[in-house]
């Protein structure tokens, strides 16, 4: 396909969908992983519980929230708890995946979220932590949703909001986190990103259609290690696009 | 308990268990009719340099009639648990927050507070003190537990810990590294709910974020509602409150309190009004004018909503699916 018929949020929440497996637990941040798991259920994952921060568990996915506390959240949903219940429920266990975002993101998946600069005197002053550390705290595995660029894939993040690998194997751990869980991707509109087991420093698994090797590596700020084979990610199917268009997103809010 | 680690930053509010105790025993608890303005519970019960919390998720349910009328009086050097978005925006505006206790200012999809950074970047807000979401609830719970900290697993190993008034402590029983919480008591607590009666015994509908914890874990509460109701409708279905009167100080009848945020199964939120707001927010001046326009320029709520007109707020109604 030389013409791209998808915009490049369409790619990240194909992309993100499909990283979804049907019977599993999802914590859904505001934004694309909202889109992705909707698409997901309509998909290839028609039991996938999504779980909302403030409190709506198992919610069917109709019509699109537009934020993690509101009625959409807990449509049609098994319950309508509260933000404590959510989050005990995953520092039990029991949350898959979560879905992360930040300013910066380092070679071990930590993310940055509070600030530019310094934290007493910051350039920039960003939103904060949110539920971002609890997810990253709690969840299995975390899929960070990130714009590729040397700004955002940083050697060092100015703060760690959110815990990676913080500072190599067995860190997470020795640190109090609990052990099995981490970072597991990063999808990007350059690429899908993955950590490799022994090092947990952030790896090319797949580049996003019609990119190179060295775009990727052009647009990360740090050394990037290669998977031993490299795929492409196929491009957003059809019928993908079309459950977004005229499902997911009907009132186009998002895409 | 060996301290492994302890946050850098001033913890804003002592988890002052006992005092808490001999407060609550003061509390009156007999069946008293509340009911009165936002200015007169406002002028009541906050004082300059208070610490208050809002309860809210997002723009749901967020008690913004109360806000609102806390600018209008100028009530200032406050602390605040900054879990917000538009109504903690207002404060930001106003430049009447001192320090924060501070997990997420922002304005979900259109982006960051251009207010927290205003406030934070020229060094008017003085202290920001990080925490997580959960965290900051967790902090509730404790206070509503009446004990002085709470053991969690988040914010362990991370810059947010650092910059935070936590502790980390082994675990005398696992003795593995755990993060210890200081109960927060606020000295006043704001909540919007579906509906109460004049004593204050209060009902949500939906979900309810952490009002069970913030309620609980606050020196004086103030609710507003939606709509008062008889006593008799409360005790027909008792499981449904939240918040018992005991626990409250004030009730304030609020219609669309929440404006322009929403109030599940009633009405929706006003994305025009809001996106208004992100515009006006960019700038100093723009954001003054909007202070002018919708707090400084209207007496209380009524006018608020006057302002706001009819037609519109019919509209949001109708926005609610099912109607």
């Amino acid at each position: 396909m030389s013409e791209k018929n998808y915009n490049p949020n369409e790619l990240l929440i194909c992309t993100a969908s499909r990283l979804m497996e049907d019977g599993t637990t999802a914590f859904i941040g505001t934004g694309i992983p909202m889109l992705a798991a909707a698409l997901a259920q309509k998909m290839h994952a028609p039991n996938l519980v999504s779980i909302f921060e403030f409190g709506g568990t198992g919610a069917i996915l109709e019509d699109l929230p537009i934020a993690v506390g509101e009625r959409r959240s807990f449509h049609k949903a098994v319950a309508a708890s509260g933000i404590l219940d959510i989050v005990e429920t995953a520092q039990r266990g029991f949350v898959e995946y979560g879905f992360l975002g930040g300013a910066q993101i380092d070679p071990y998946g930590n993310l940055n979220s509070t600030v530019i600069g310094d934290h007493d005197h910051p350039k920039v002053r960003l939103p904060g932590s949110g539920g971002g550390n609890d997810v990253g705290s709690h969840c299995w595995r975390t899929i960070a949703i990130m714009r590729h660029d040397t700004r955002r894939f940083v050697e060092k993040v100015d703060f760690i909001t959110t815990p990676g690998y913080l500072s190599g194997p067995g860190t997470r751990e020795a640190a109090g986190l609990p052990p099995g869980t981490g970072p597991y991707r990063v999808v990007t509109n350059l690429a899908v990103l993955g950590y490799h087991p022994e090092s947990k420093r952030m790896m090319l698994l797949q580049t996003q259609p019609g990119i190179s090797v060295d775009q990727v590596l052009e647009n990360t700020g740090f050394e990037l290690l290669l998977a031993d084979e490299i795929n492409q990610n196929p491009p957003p199917r059809a019928e993908e696009l079309r459950i977004l268009r005229e499902e997911v997103d009907r009132e186009r809010f998002y895409i | 308990m060996k301290i492994l680690q302890d946050g850098i930053s001033p913890l804003l509010q002592k988890p002052d268990v006992n005092a808490f105790r001999e407060h609550n025993r003061e509390k009156p608890k007999e069946l008293i009719d509340k009911r009165m303005t936002e200015a007169e519970a406002v002028r009541k019960f906050i004082h300059d340099g208070d610490y208050i919390g809002t309860e809210l998720y997002g723009t749901v349910r967020c008690p913004q009639s109360l806000v609102n009328e806390i600018v209008r009086q100028g009530k200032k050097d406050l602390r605040v648990a900054g879990q917000g978005v538009f109504e903690l925006d207002m404060l930001l505006a106003a430049s009447l927050v001192k320090a924060l206790d501070h997990t997420y200012i922002g304005l979900e999809v259109y982006g960051i507070s251009n207010c927290l950074r205003r406030e934070v970047e020229s060094g008017r807000l003085e202290t920001c003190v990080e925490w997580s979401n959960a965290g900051i609830a967790w902090r509730f719970k404790a206070a509503a537990m009446g004990v002085p900290f709470i053991p969690v697993r988040s914010m362990l190993g991370t810059d947010t810990l650092k910059y935070s008034a936590a502790k980390v402590v082994e675990c005398p029983f696992t003795g593995d590294p755990i993060a210890l919480l200081p109960a927060l008591i606020l000295d006043v607590g704001l909540i919007h709910v579906h509906r109460a009666d004049k004593f204050g015994n209060a009902q949500i509908d939906g979900i309810s974020g952490f009002a069970f914890e913030l309620a609980r874990a606050s020196k004086r509460l103030l609710i507003s509602t939606e709509e008062i109701v008889d006593t008799d409708v409360i005790r027909a279905q008792p499981d449904r409150t939240i918040i018992p009167y005991y626990l409250v100080d004030a009730v304030i009848h609020a219609p669309f309190g929440s404006h322009p945020g929403e109030m599940c199964y009633i009405y929706e939120r006003d994305e025009d009004h809001i996106k208004s707001w992100v515009e006006a927010s960019k700038k100093q001046e723009t954001a003054q004018a909007y202070l002018e326009k919708y707090i400084y320029g209207v007496k209380d709520h009524q006018e608020y909503l006057d302002l706001i007109g009819p037609e519109r707020l019919q509209q949001l109604k109708d926005m609610v699916p099912g109607r």
